[in-house]
């Protein structure tokens, strides 16, 4: 695992968010490895803490309420966590840039698209307004949107217009590491496909390595190398996309696969994963997908389960499992299983 | 039936749930607790005063005392006791905020819930005229009708409710124009619910947050601009006691007693005080969003 | 936004004329008889006769009314029934003090109240929050006339450093009344830019230009600022009606010879068509600020800004 080369390094991180009602446990001890030049998924449901995690990259979990309380972030083999924050500054939208969810507040509503594109330019590279207006300009072309309505203001762009610009600023210092939170949840479905298509085209373009949070499976299996699937602020199941997709081990996991639709049987049922996700200011001490599991030990309501690796890559943690059996699967059932 | 009922218990956890965030703030108990003691001595004043021999009453043996063990804010140029006065005079500001608020509100939502329920041309008239209101500012308004009208409390509160409908109707008309374009009025009325049963069971529970709101403070604005108007001659007149025109009075003698307009002037101020502690936290109460 | 701006101005003309029906009709309630009150007590009935016929007090409210208009077109306000001079010229010759006085306060007030709502705001929470936000509550809590008391007793009477009352003595003068009228505008000013940067600071895009690596600092003036000064300006612009009640006290507490003051004294003498011209001059000028606003509004944001078209 030494030779990796390892672009994003998460270990064991964990965040609270200090509310008034309460201790939120956002992240628990949270793992993300984000190789050179690859794409990984990171799957989960709404207040997973997925973009907690996004934030926690660029150090803006917003403070207060959120308090990381333990674990590392290292970018490029520095512990980010420690940085002053003028280094920061540096990262910010240079190394690490960041696609937002909602591309409908995402951008400044009183400034023109092509400044607010410009300004991330005029921060992190040499030669003035000019060269960033035009970079800008660049940039709108790019993402398919014609420069000169770059004077334009928000208001006048549609959703799937917004998103493109999104990207636009945060491509224009072709940052190393992309962090895309849920890029096309907020877009129809055919501006979906397109903003998608692009941003992999990009990607390959410069090399970028990807982090794409999302919770649609689909997106998943047309544009990342490697999967991890997150529960309750912690990864429970990780690998290659081929691991995952054709090895899956969690039983979250296979629930979320089996709450697509199948559109090649198309009588067949849905079945959805029962119950919501854990409140995360009152976790169970146990596994936390335990109260929703169909495959529930009792074990699993006291201790958290370890971590049984498939291969080099995958794991899952699930008590379900031990060395042997993991590696053969077969304990849950899966309806497109094939093993 | 049995839908109601939900309904019910949905809009009373919304307020139970308000009302603990409300009890949470420091700021809003303080200033519950500040007004609620200066009503009880608005209550209590005659008790412990006697309006014809403590109020106003003059002595001309006891002119100008300065605060002493016997009169402990001091006596007037008649001497009168100004803590007698003091309290007397919060029965007429609350006495008087109090009714033209309640006939401003009433006059004010159903003109407000009427331009903002049914829009239109009904809209368009009743704001027309509002805007006409609003475009003299309220104080001003307010003593136009009484230098019409001449000075008397009447006429005070015949004033302070006129110059107060228009900010009314417009909160009202703002609050159910919100909650008429929501979700769930549309869904509502696409279930074939009465206007009425609309207007009672949805847009007024949904839109009362900032109408209780704009309320608590419109009565203090409403408190201060009867200090105001007394403080120029137009409001309450002499013998009654009020904070404004017992300031009016001490004035002439500031340079030499100043204690005689202390204690007025921290009155209003408090009073002032309690209400917008009061109104800022039922605002973050009512409001979870801006918390 | 040329025409935007025509467009109002012409929208204002109904506006003023609503309003001056309104004061004048609520004037007209005024009880007494103007030819007589113009005349004095030693008049005789033929002479007031004359009068109310020559001034039109025969005819029906309406022509009456028509009559003020017309006149008002031609800048003539009628005469005082005190000092039987044209209201127009005693108006106009003391409402550039109540300008001056309202504008420097407004100025003040404006200077003085944002970056305390900023810094407040930018600095939740913290010693200079609490403080400045607890003398803000003071601010809009304490009325008008008595912090000018306030200030005449310490700054005029026990320290001497300027004039108890008028406006003798150029900007000395100005500065008590002018404190005394901001403070209240100050703090409501400086609450709601607070609060709404506390806002604006929680959206969505300023995270994204936090994650375009914007220093902090950078952030709050080149983004938030801008934004959260939309709400601020309409907190600005519905403080102007408080602001011209409250130059009428400031004015009666400091004896400043502005049309407030002017306003007061005819009420007291009974002056009624000075009254309603110095009723008019306030609402005319509240009106047209308040086109300012709105224009400035359009400055600010350019959502609104679309809409003027």
């Amino acid at each position: 695992m030494s030779e990796k080369n390892l672009k994003v390094d998460i270990k064991d991180l964990s965040v609270e968010f200090r509310t008034d009602y309460g201790i939120v446990k956002a992240l628990n001890d949270m793992d993300v490895e984000l190789e050179e030049g690859e794409t990984l998924g990171l799957v989960g449901e709404t207040g997973a803490g997925k973009t907690t995690t996004a934030l926690s990259m660029l150090r803006l979990i917003p403070n207060p309420p959120g308090v990381i309380t333990g674990g590392s972030v290292t970018i490029n083999g520095k512990d980010i966590l420690t940085l002053p924050e003028k280094d920061m500054l540096d990262i910010r939208g240079n190394v690490v840039a960041l696609i937002f969810q909602d591309p409908m507040t995402s951008l400044d509503p009183v400034i023109t698209v092509e400044e607010q594109i410009a300004e991330v330019v005029e921060l992190h590279e040499e030669g003035g307004h000019q060269h960033a207006r035009d970079r800008a300009r660049e940039m709108l072309e790019l993402v398919g949107i014609p420069c000169e309505r770059g004077k334009e203001y928000p208001h006048q762009f549609s959703g799937g217009m917004k998103q493109r610009v999104v990207i636009a600023i945060a491509l224009a210092c072709t940052p190393e590491i992309l962090i895309a939170d849920e890029p096309t949840t907020a877009l129809d479905v055919t501006i979906q496909a397109q903003v998608l298509e692009m941003m992999r085209d990009l990607r390959n373009k410069y090399n970028t390595s990807m982090l794409m949070i999302t919770h649609d499976l689909g997106i998943v299996a047309e544009i990342c190398d490697k999967v991890s699937v997150v529960y309750a602020g912690h990864v429970i199941e990780h690998g290659t996309l081929e691991d995952v997709f054709d090895h899956t081990r969690h039983p979250y996991t296979e629930g979320l696969f089996n709450s697509l639709p199948n559109l090649e049987n198309r009588s067949e049922k849905l079945k959805p994963i029962k119950g919501l996700m854990p409140d995360p200011s009152n976790l169970p001490p146990g596994c936390a997908f335990c109260p929703r599991c169909n495959y529930a030990l009792p074990i699993c309501e006291t201790e958290k389960p370890p971590r049984y690796y498939r291969n080099d890559e995958h794991y899952v943690e699930c008590h379900l499992y031990n060395e042997q059996n993991v590696k053969e699967g077969k304990v849950i059932e899966r309806a497109d299983y094939n093993e | 039936m049995a839908k109601k009922n939900t309904d019910i218990k949905k809009s009373k956890g919304l307020f139970a749930e308000a009302m603990v965030r409300l009890r949470r703030n420091k700021g809003a108990m303080i200033g519950l607790g500040i007004f609620l003691v200066i009503v009880l001595i608005a209550l209590l004043s005659p008790v412990f005063f006697d309006y014809e021999t403590d109020v106003i009453k003059q002595d001309y043996s006891q002119v100008k005392l300065a605060p002493c063990s016997d009169h402990v804010f001091g006596t007037d140029e008649f001497g009168r006791d100004i803590l007698a006065r003091v309290c007397w005079g919060s029965r007429a500001s609350l006495a008087i905020a109090a009714i033209v608020t309640v006939i401003a509100l009433t006059i004010g939502a159903v003109l407000g819930s009427l331009a903002g329920y049914y829009g239109g041309k009904v809209d368009m008239v009743i704001m027309r005229i509002m805007d006409i209101f609003m475009a003299i500012p309220g104080m001003l308004l307010a003593i136009c009708i009484v230098a019409a009208l001449g000075p008397g409390t009447e006429k005070l509160c015949i004033a302070l409710t006129i110059s107060s409908i228009p900010s009314f109707s417009r909160i009202v008309r703002g609050a159910v124009l919100t909650v008429r374009n929501s979700e769930y009025v549309r869904a509502a009325t696409a279930i074939g619910s009465k206007d009425m049963h609309i207007i009672f069971s949805h847009v007024l529970p949904n839109g009362l947050a900032p109408i209780i709101v704009q309320t608590t403070l419109r009565f203090a604005t409403i408190i201060l601009s009867i200090a105001g108007l007394s403080f120029i001659g137009l409001g309450i007149q002499a013998p009654q006691p009020e904070w404004g025109s017992m300031l009016a009075n001490a004035r002439s003698f500031i340079r030499d007693y100043s204690y005689m307009c202390a204690f007025p002037g921290l009155a209003i101020m408090i009073t002032i005080l309690s209400l917008n502690l009061l109104g800022d936290g039922l605002r973050d109460a009512l409001d979870p969003r801006l918390k | 936004m040329i025409k935007f701006i025509i467009k109002r101005l012409l929208a204002l003309i109904p506006v003023i004329i609503g309003v001056t029906f309104m004061v004048y009709f609520i004037m007209s309630l005024a009880p007494g008889d103007p030819a007589l009150l113009l005349l004095g007590d030693d008049a005789t009935p033929e002479q007031i006769a004359a009068l109310r016929e020559e001034m039109g007090l025969d005819q029906p409210f309406i022509i009456q009314y028509g009559r003020y208009m017309v006149n008002l077109f031609k800048g003539d306000l009628g005469t005082s029934y005190k000092t039987k001079n044209a209201v127009s010229a005693e108006v106009f010759s003391r409402f550039p003090n109540t300008l001056i006085l309202a504008g420097f306060s407004t100025l003040i007030s404006i200077i003085l109240a944002l970056p305390l709502g900023v810094f407040a705001a930018v600095k939740q929470n913290s010693l200079f929050d609490t403080i400045s936000m607890v003398i803000a509550l003071l601010g809009v809590s304490i009325p008008i006339f008595w912090f000018g008391l306030l200030l005449i007793l310490l700054f005029a009477l026990k320290l001497g450093w300027f004039p108890v009352s008028g406006f003798n003595d150029g900007i000395k003068s100005l500065l008590l009344p002018g404190l005394a009228l901001a403070f209240q505008h100050m703090a409501a000013i400086a609450r709601t830019t607070r609060s709404s940067m506390l806002e604006t600071i929680r959206q969505d895009y300023i995270r994204t230009v936090r994650a375009k690596g914007l220093p902090e600092n950078k952030v709050i003036t080149r983004h938030a600022l801008k934004n959260a000064l939309i709400p601020t300006i309409t907190v600005i612009g519905l403080q102007i009606g408080g602001m011209m009640g409250g130059s009428v006290l400031t004015e009666s507490v400091f004896a400043w010879p502005g049309i407030g003051r002017l306003m007061i004294n005819s009420i007291q003498g009974r002056d009624t068509p000075m009254v309603l011209g110095c009723i008019l001059m306030f609402s005319i000028t509240f009106s047209i600020i308040n086109l300012i606003v709105d224009i400035v509004y359009g400055f600010v944001d350019p959502r609104i800004k679309a809409q003027y078209k």
